[in-house]
Protein backbone atom coordinates (compact mmCIF):
# COMPACT_ATOMS: atom_id res chain seq x y z
CA UNK A 1 0.00 0.00 0.00
CA UNK A 2 1.41 3.34 -1.15
CA UNK A 3 2.33 5.96 1.30
CA UNK A 4 -0.73 8.25 1.49
CA UNK A 5 -0.65 11.74 3.40
CA UNK A 6 -3.35 13.98 5.06
CA UNK A 7 -4.62 15.32 1.75
CA UNK A 8 -5.45 12.25 0.57
CA UNK A 9 -6.93 10.11 3.29
CA UNK A 10 -11.00 9.83 3.37
CA UNK A 11 -12.18 12.62 5.77
CA UNK A 12 -13.09 11.13 9.38
CA UNK A 13 -10.62 8.15 8.74
CA UNK A 14 -12.62 6.26 7.19
CA UNK A 15 -11.32 2.98 5.67
CA UNK A 16 -12.70 1.96 2.40
CA UNK A 17 -11.54 -1.09 1.78
CA UNK A 18 -13.08 -4.17 3.90
CA UNK A 19 -10.66 -6.74 4.93
CA UNK A 20 -7.15 -4.52 3.77
CA UNK A 21 -5.20 -5.95 6.37
CA UNK A 22 -4.60 -8.67 4.21
CA UNK A 23 -2.11 -6.23 2.73
CA UNK A 24 -0.09 -6.43 5.89
CA UNK A 25 2.04 -9.21 6.07
CA UNK A 26 2.57 -10.45 10.02
CA UNK A 27 4.81 -13.67 9.21
CA UNK A 28 7.45 -11.64 10.03
CA UNK A 29 6.57 -11.69 13.51
CA UNK A 30 7.55 -15.41 13.85
CA UNK A 31 10.33 -16.78 15.86
CA UNK A 32 8.74 -20.38 16.07
CA UNK A 33 7.59 -21.95 12.66
CA UNK A 34 4.76 -24.77 12.60
CA UNK A 35 5.58 -27.51 10.80
CA UNK A 36 2.74 -29.49 9.31
CA UNK A 37 3.16 -33.40 8.28
CA UNK A 38 0.18 -34.43 6.40
CA UNK A 39 0.44 -38.03 6.64
CA UNK A 40 -0.46 -37.13 10.48
CA UNK A 41 -3.25 -35.02 10.04
CA UNK A 42 -6.60 -36.39 10.36
CA UNK A 43 -8.36 -33.00 9.06
CA UNK A 44 -10.01 -31.99 12.35
CA UNK A 45 -9.95 -28.49 11.68
CA UNK A 46 -9.26 -27.81 15.75
CA UNK A 47 -6.14 -25.73 14.04
CA UNK A 48 -8.22 -23.58 11.89
CA UNK A 49 -10.88 -22.77 14.47
CA UNK A 50 -8.46 -22.01 17.15
CA UNK A 51 -5.76 -20.10 14.85
CA UNK A 52 -6.00 -16.14 16.13
CA UNK A 53 -4.57 -15.00 12.53
CA UNK A 54 -6.37 -17.19 9.98
CA UNK A 55 -3.61 -18.60 8.88
CA UNK A 56 -4.57 -22.26 8.16
CA UNK A 57 -5.14 -22.81 4.37
CA UNK A 58 -8.39 -23.96 3.46
CA UNK A 59 -9.30 -25.40 -0.20
CA UNK A 60 -12.65 -25.19 -1.45
CA UNK A 61 -13.79 -28.39 -0.61
CA UNK A 62 -12.89 -27.47 2.84
CA UNK A 63 -9.76 -29.45 3.16
CA UNK A 64 -7.25 -28.45 5.45
CA UNK A 65 -3.74 -27.19 3.34
CA UNK A 66 -0.87 -25.82 4.55
CA UNK A 67 0.22 -22.56 6.51
CA UNK A 68 -0.21 -19.15 5.50
CA UNK A 69 3.17 -18.06 6.28
CA UNK A 70 2.82 -14.34 5.08
CA UNK A 71 0.71 -14.26 8.43
CA UNK A 72 1.28 -17.08 11.10
CA UNK A 73 2.89 -15.42 14.06
CA UNK A 74 3.94 -18.74 15.17
CA UNK A 75 2.13 -18.73 18.84
CA UNK A 76 1.58 -22.46 18.67
CA UNK A 77 -1.84 -22.64 19.77
CA UNK A 78 -2.36 -24.99 16.59
CA UNK A 79 0.92 -27.64 17.49
CA UNK A 80 -0.55 -27.61 21.36
CA UNK A 81 -4.21 -28.31 20.46
CA UNK A 82 -3.17 -30.90 17.06
CA UNK A 83 -4.51 -34.54 17.97
CA UNK A 84 -2.24 -35.97 15.61
CA UNK A 85 -2.78 -39.36 14.58
CA UNK A 86 -1.90 -42.64 16.72
CA UNK A 87 -0.03 -40.46 19.19
CA UNK A 88 1.80 -38.54 16.61
CA UNK A 89 1.30 -34.92 15.84
CA UNK A 90 0.71 -33.09 12.42
CA UNK A 91 1.53 -29.85 13.59
CA UNK A 92 5.40 -29.57 15.38
CA UNK A 93 6.98 -25.77 16.13
CA UNK A 94 10.53 -25.58 14.91
CA UNK A 95 12.79 -22.54 15.32
CA UNK A 96 12.50 -20.34 12.55
CA UNK A 97 15.21 -20.22 9.68
CA UNK A 98 16.62 -23.34 11.03
CA UNK B 1 -33.11 -17.62 8.24
CA UNK B 2 -32.26 -20.97 8.92
CA UNK B 3 -29.24 -21.44 11.38
CA UNK B 4 -26.28 -22.65 9.67
CA UNK B 5 -24.76 -26.14 10.76
CA UNK B 6 -21.82 -25.85 13.04
CA UNK B 7 -19.47 -28.70 11.52
CA UNK B 8 -15.77 -27.43 11.19
CA UNK B 9 -15.59 -28.86 7.74
CA UNK B 10 -18.39 -27.05 6.25
CA UNK B 11 -17.63 -23.57 8.31
CA UNK B 12 -14.38 -23.68 6.55
CA UNK B 13 -16.12 -23.80 2.94
CA UNK B 14 -17.25 -19.96 4.05
CA UNK B 15 -16.00 -17.02 3.92
CA UNK B 16 -13.98 -14.76 6.74
CA UNK B 17 -15.19 -11.88 8.06
CA UNK B 18 -12.61 -11.01 10.25
CA UNK B 19 -8.96 -11.16 7.95
CA UNK B 20 -5.33 -11.68 8.67
CA UNK B 21 -2.87 -9.40 9.10
CA UNK B 22 -4.53 -7.55 12.44
CA UNK B 23 -1.79 -6.53 14.78
CA UNK B 24 -3.06 -8.59 17.84
CA UNK B 25 -0.22 -10.09 19.83
CA UNK B 26 0.88 -13.95 18.60
CA UNK B 27 -1.62 -16.16 20.31
CA UNK B 28 -3.96 -13.75 21.95
CA UNK B 29 -7.50 -15.18 22.72
CA UNK B 30 -9.23 -11.84 21.54
CA UNK B 31 -9.52 -12.42 17.49
CA UNK B 32 -10.46 -16.15 18.23
CA UNK B 33 -13.25 -15.21 19.59
CA UNK B 34 -14.07 -12.79 16.95
CA UNK B 35 -13.98 -15.06 14.38
CA UNK B 36 -16.23 -17.62 16.07
CA UNK B 37 -18.62 -14.80 16.43
CA UNK B 38 -18.35 -13.62 13.21
CA UNK B 39 -18.66 -17.26 11.76
CA UNK B 40 -21.29 -18.45 13.96
CA UNK B 41 -24.28 -16.76 11.50
CA UNK B 42 -24.69 -15.88 7.79
CA UNK B 43 -26.80 -12.34 8.91
CA UNK B 44 -25.17 -9.14 7.47
CA UNK B 45 -23.53 -7.71 10.87
CA UNK B 46 -22.97 -4.40 12.04
CA UNK B 47 -19.99 -3.94 14.77
CA UNK B 48 -19.41 -0.94 17.26
CA UNK B 49 -16.05 -1.47 19.18
CA UNK B 50 -15.08 0.20 22.73
CA UNK B 51 -11.49 1.32 22.48
CA UNK B 52 -8.77 -1.41 23.34
CA UNK B 53 -6.61 -4.16 21.88
CA UNK B 54 -8.75 -5.18 19.48
CA UNK B 55 -9.77 -2.16 18.53
CA UNK B 56 -6.19 -0.49 18.03
CA UNK B 57 -5.12 -3.37 16.52
CA UNK B 58 -7.36 -4.36 14.15
CA UNK B 59 -8.16 -0.96 12.73
CA UNK B 60 -4.72 0.83 11.85
CA UNK B 61 -5.27 3.85 9.09
CA UNK B 62 -5.46 2.33 5.70
CA UNK B 63 -5.72 -0.82 7.65
CA UNK B 64 -9.09 -2.72 8.72
CA UNK B 65 -9.14 -6.43 9.31
CA UNK B 66 -12.61 -6.35 9.66
CA UNK B 67 -14.82 -7.23 6.56
CA UNK B 68 -18.18 -5.99 8.20
CA UNK B 69 -19.05 -1.89 8.64
CA UNK B 70 -17.70 -1.10 11.84
CA UNK B 71 -17.73 1.47 13.99
CA UNK B 72 -15.09 3.34 16.76
CA UNK B 73 -15.70 6.49 18.19
CA UNK B 74 -14.54 6.13 22.01
CA UNK B 75 -13.90 4.33 25.27
CA UNK B 76 -16.89 4.38 26.78
CA UNK B 77 -19.89 4.39 24.21
CA UNK B 78 -19.70 1.48 21.88
CA UNK B 79 -22.89 0.18 23.23
CA UNK B 80 -24.31 3.66 22.66
CA UNK B 81 -23.11 4.41 19.48
CA UNK B 82 -24.42 0.59 18.45
CA UNK B 83 -27.73 1.38 19.61
CA UNK B 84 -27.92 5.10 17.88
CA UNK B 85 -26.74 2.33 14.83
CA UNK B 86 -29.64 0.67 15.50
CA UNK B 87 -32.07 3.31 16.29
CA UNK B 88 -31.08 4.85 12.51
CA UNK B 89 -31.45 1.81 10.87
CA UNK B 90 -35.06 1.18 12.29
CA UNK B 91 -36.01 4.51 11.12
CA UNK B 92 -34.59 3.95 7.72
CA UNK B 93 -36.42 0.66 6.79
CA UNK B 94 -40.01 2.51 8.71
CA UNK B 95 -39.22 5.50 6.73
CA UNK B 96 -38.93 3.29 3.16
CA UNK B 97 -35.34 4.17 2.75
CA UNK B 98 -33.78 1.61 3.01
CA UNK B 99 -34.68 -2.28 2.52
CA UNK B 100 -34.70 -4.53 5.82
CA UNK B 101 -31.79 -7.27 5.06
CA UNK B 102 -32.26 -8.56 9.11
CA UNK B 103 -29.06 -6.55 10.05
CA UNK B 104 -27.84 -7.53 13.34
CA UNK B 105 -25.72 -5.29 15.50
CA UNK B 106 -22.76 -6.00 17.78
CA UNK B 107 -20.68 -4.27 19.92
CA UNK B 108 -17.08 -5.77 21.24
CA UNK B 109 -15.87 -4.64 24.23
CA UNK B 110 -12.60 -5.55 26.00
CA UNK B 111 -13.42 -5.95 29.92
CA UNK B 112 -12.07 -2.41 30.91
CA UNK B 113 -14.39 -1.22 28.27
CA UNK B 114 -17.27 -2.57 29.45
CA UNK B 115 -16.83 -3.70 33.08
CA UNK B 116 -15.61 -0.16 34.04
CA UNK B 117 -15.24 2.87 31.62
CA UNK B 118 -18.43 1.45 29.25
CA UNK B 119 -20.40 0.17 32.07
CA UNK B 120 -22.67 3.40 32.30
CA UNK B 121 -23.30 3.14 28.16
CA UNK B 122 -24.11 -0.40 28.46
CA UNK B 123 -26.42 -0.29 31.10
CA UNK B 124 -28.37 2.45 29.26
CA UNK B 125 -28.56 0.56 26.06
CA UNK B 126 -29.60 -2.91 28.37
CA UNK B 127 -32.09 -0.63 30.05
CA UNK B 128 -33.64 0.74 26.70
CA UNK B 129 -34.21 -2.38 25.10
CA UNK B 130 -32.15 -2.12 21.80
CA UNK B 131 -32.31 -4.98 19.09
CA UNK B 132 -28.38 -5.71 19.66
CA UNK B 133 -25.49 -7.67 21.35
CA UNK B 134 -22.77 -6.87 23.53
CA UNK B 135 -19.73 -9.11 23.42
CA UNK B 136 -17.31 -8.51 26.08
CA UNK B 137 -13.79 -10.25 25.60
CA UNK B 138 -12.70 -10.59 29.23
CA UNK B 139 -9.11 -10.69 29.53
CA UNK B 140 -9.13 -9.22 33.00
CA UNK B 141 -7.25 -6.34 32.75
CA UNK B 142 -6.29 -3.10 30.64
CA UNK B 143 -3.45 -5.18 29.29
CA UNK B 144 -3.53 -2.68 26.25
CA UNK B 145 -2.17 0.21 28.09
CA UNK B 146 -0.09 -2.37 30.34
CA UNK B 147 -1.53 -4.57 32.06
CA UNK B 148 -3.35 -2.22 35.01
CA UNK B 149 -6.18 -3.65 37.12
CA UNK B 150 -9.87 -3.46 36.00
CA UNK B 151 -13.07 -4.58 37.65
CA UNK B 152 -12.18 -8.21 36.48
CA UNK B 153 -9.26 -8.76 37.70
CA UNK B 154 -9.47 -11.81 39.55
CA UNK B 155 -8.38 -12.24 43.09
CA UNK B 156 -4.74 -12.01 43.99
CA UNK B 157 -3.84 -11.21 39.92
CA UNK B 158 -0.62 -9.33 39.76
CA UNK B 159 -0.62 -6.08 37.82
CA UNK B 160 1.01 -2.86 37.40
CA UNK B 161 -1.50 -1.19 39.41
CA UNK B 162 -1.58 -3.96 42.25
CA UNK B 163 1.30 -5.49 42.60
CA UNK B 164 2.35 -8.27 44.85
CA UNK B 165 5.07 -7.61 47.09
CA UNK B 166 5.35 -6.37 50.40
CA UNK B 167 2.23 -4.00 50.66
CA UNK B 168 -0.48 -6.15 49.03
CA UNK B 169 -0.94 -9.75 47.95
CA UNK B 170 -1.78 -8.74 44.36
CA UNK B 171 -5.58 -7.61 44.01
CA UNK B 172 -7.11 -7.84 47.43
CA UNK B 173 -10.48 -8.17 45.60
CA UNK B 174 -12.80 -10.25 43.67
CA UNK B 175 -14.01 -10.04 40.82
CA UNK B 176 -16.85 -8.29 39.71
CA UNK B 177 -19.83 -10.58 38.17
CA UNK B 178 -20.85 -9.07 35.24
CA UNK B 179 -22.71 -11.63 33.64
CA UNK B 180 -24.97 -10.88 36.67
CA UNK B 181 -25.53 -7.61 36.50
CA UNK B 182 -26.42 -7.90 33.53
CA UNK B 183 -28.67 -10.54 33.81
CA UNK B 184 -30.26 -8.13 36.64
CA UNK B 185 -31.07 -5.85 34.06
CA UNK B 186 -34.23 -8.17 33.10
CA UNK B 187 -32.67 -8.78 29.80
CA UNK B 188 -33.98 -11.84 27.47
CA UNK B 189 -30.32 -13.22 26.91
CA UNK B 190 -27.20 -13.48 28.99
CA UNK B 191 -24.64 -16.33 28.42
CA UNK B 192 -20.90 -16.72 29.32
CA UNK B 193 -18.83 -18.27 26.91
CA UNK B 194 -15.54 -19.81 25.91
CA UNK B 195 -13.28 -20.13 22.93
CA UNK B 196 -11.77 -23.10 23.47
CA UNK B 197 -15.71 -24.77 23.51
CA UNK B 198 -16.17 -23.42 20.02
CA UNK B 199 -19.52 -24.81 19.29
CA UNK B 200 -21.27 -23.83 22.79
CA UNK B 201 -20.40 -20.40 21.53
CA UNK B 202 -21.41 -20.41 18.19
CA UNK B 203 -24.51 -22.41 19.55
CA UNK B 204 -24.99 -18.95 22.15
CA UNK B 205 -24.37 -16.64 19.35
CA UNK B 206 -27.06 -18.26 16.96
CA UNK B 207 -29.66 -18.76 19.64
CA UNK B 208 -28.86 -15.31 20.42
CA UNK B 209 -29.56 -13.37 16.97
CA UNK B 210 -32.77 -15.07 16.84
CA UNK B 211 -33.52 -13.12 20.01
CA UNK B 212 -35.23 -9.94 19.46
CA UNK B 213 -34.06 -7.47 22.62
CA UNK B 214 -30.56 -6.91 23.99
CA UNK B 215 -28.24 -9.16 24.29
CA UNK B 216 -25.15 -10.08 26.36
CA UNK B 217 -22.29 -12.41 26.54
CA UNK B 218 -18.98 -12.52 28.29
CA UNK B 219 -16.32 -14.45 26.91
CA UNK B 220 -13.16 -15.43 28.23
CA UNK B 221 -10.28 -14.15 26.37
CA UNK B 222 -6.42 -15.30 27.82
CA UNK B 223 -4.33 -12.97 27.02
CA UNK B 224 -0.14 -14.15 27.52
CA UNK B 225 1.12 -10.84 27.81
CA UNK B 226 -0.47 -9.97 30.96
CA UNK B 227 -1.13 -13.32 32.28
CA UNK B 228 2.35 -14.40 32.21
CA UNK B 229 1.95 -17.22 30.14
CA UNK B 230 3.44 -18.90 26.88
CA UNK B 231 2.08 -17.87 23.66
CA UNK B 232 0.59 -21.40 23.03
CA UNK B 233 -1.72 -21.96 25.51
CA UNK B 234 -4.91 -19.37 25.40
CA UNK B 235 -6.69 -22.47 24.18
CA UNK B 236 -5.60 -24.60 27.20
CA UNK B 237 -6.68 -22.13 29.53
CA UNK B 238 -9.72 -21.24 28.67
CA UNK B 239 -10.41 -25.04 28.82
CA UNK B 240 -8.64 -24.89 32.38
CA UNK B 241 -11.02 -22.05 33.15
CA UNK B 242 -13.86 -24.32 32.79
CA UNK B 243 -12.90 -27.12 33.67
CA UNK B 244 -12.13 -25.55 36.89
CA UNK B 245 -15.34 -23.70 37.49
CA UNK B 246 -13.62 -20.26 37.18
CA UNK B 247 -15.42 -19.31 33.88
CA UNK B 248 -18.36 -21.48 34.02
CA UNK B 249 -20.35 -21.96 30.36
CA UNK B 250 -23.99 -20.81 31.13
CA UNK B 251 -27.02 -18.93 29.94
CA UNK B 252 -29.80 -17.30 31.57
CA UNK B 253 -32.29 -16.94 29.25
CA UNK B 254 -35.46 -15.25 29.93
CA UNK B 255 -34.67 -15.36 33.62
CA UNK B 256 -33.95 -18.96 33.75
CA UNK B 257 -30.60 -20.12 34.45
CA UNK B 258 -28.65 -23.14 32.46
CA UNK B 259 -25.42 -24.20 32.60
CA UNK B 260 -24.63 -25.31 28.82
CA UNK B 261 -21.16 -27.14 29.74
CA UNK B 262 -20.69 -28.95 32.95
CA UNK B 263 -17.24 -30.26 33.69
CA UNK B 264 -16.89 -34.07 33.89
CA UNK B 265 -14.82 -33.73 36.58
CA UNK B 266 -14.31 -30.54 38.94
CA UNK B 267 -10.71 -29.41 39.02
CA UNK B 268 -8.81 -27.47 41.60
CA UNK B 269 -8.79 -23.90 40.62
CA UNK B 270 -4.73 -23.82 41.35
CA UNK B 271 -4.69 -26.16 37.66
CA UNK B 272 -6.00 -22.90 36.26
CA UNK B 273 -3.86 -20.56 38.42
CA UNK B 274 -0.21 -22.32 37.84
CA UNK B 275 0.41 -22.12 34.45
CA UNK B 276 -0.23 -18.14 34.88
CA UNK B 277 2.94 -15.98 36.11
CA UNK B 278 0.65 -13.64 37.54
CA UNK B 279 -0.05 -16.18 39.99
CA UNK B 280 3.31 -16.77 40.41
CA UNK B 281 3.27 -15.28 44.37
CA UNK B 282 0.46 -17.39 45.45
CA UNK B 283 1.89 -20.79 45.37
CA UNK B 284 4.67 -19.44 47.53
CA UNK B 285 5.45 -20.01 50.82
CA UNK B 286 2.90 -18.09 53.41
CA UNK B 287 0.22 -17.55 50.75
CA UNK B 288 -1.41 -20.72 51.30
CA UNK B 289 -4.65 -18.76 52.71
CA UNK B 290 -4.77 -16.63 49.43
CA UNK B 291 -5.14 -20.33 46.85
CA UNK B 292 -7.97 -20.99 50.06
CA UNK B 293 -10.16 -18.06 49.48
CA UNK B 294 -9.29 -18.06 45.45
CA UNK B 295 -11.15 -21.28 45.66
CA UNK B 296 -13.93 -20.75 48.51
CA UNK B 297 -15.08 -18.02 45.99
CA UNK B 298 -15.33 -20.15 42.85
CA UNK B 299 -16.78 -23.15 44.89
CA UNK B 300 -19.35 -20.61 46.49
CA UNK B 301 -20.31 -19.30 43.04
CA UNK B 302 -20.05 -22.55 41.22
CA UNK B 303 -22.63 -24.16 44.23
CA UNK B 304 -25.04 -20.91 43.44
CA UNK B 305 -25.42 -21.95 39.65
CA UNK B 306 -25.73 -25.66 40.33
CA UNK B 307 -29.00 -24.76 42.33
CA UNK B 308 -30.08 -21.95 40.04
CA UNK B 309 -29.72 -24.50 37.33
CA UNK B 310 -31.40 -26.98 39.29
CA UNK B 311 -34.22 -25.07 40.15
CA UNK B 312 -34.41 -22.54 37.11
CA UNK B 313 -34.60 -19.40 39.52
CA UNK B 314 -32.21 -16.72 39.73
CA UNK B 315 -31.15 -16.00 43.55
CA UNK B 316 -30.66 -12.50 43.45
CA UNK B 317 -30.12 -10.88 45.95
CA UNK B 318 -30.05 -13.92 48.17
CA UNK B 319 -26.61 -14.57 49.82
CA UNK B 320 -24.67 -16.87 48.54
Amino acid sequence: MSKKFWETLPQGSVVLEAGSSAKFKTGAWRSMRPKWTEENCIQCMFCWIYCPDMAVKVTAEGKRENFDYDYCKGCGICALECPGKKGKKAIVMEEEGK
Amino acid sequence: MTTKPLKLKELAKGEERFMHGHRMCAGCGAPIIVKQVLMATDYPIIASNATGCLEVSTCIQQYTAWKIPWIHSAFENAAATISGVEAMYKSLVKQGKIEDKQVKFIAFGGDGGTYDIGFQSLSGAMERGHDMMYICYDNGAYMNTGIQRSSATPFGANTTTCPAGDVIPGKPQQRKDLSRIMAAHGIPYVAQASPAHWMDLMKKVQKAFEIKGPKFMNIISPCNRGWRTRTDDAIMLSKLAVDTCYWPLYEIENGVTKITVKPKEKKPLADFLKPQGRFKHMFAPGNEWMLKQAQEYVDAQWERLLREDASGKDEAGEKV
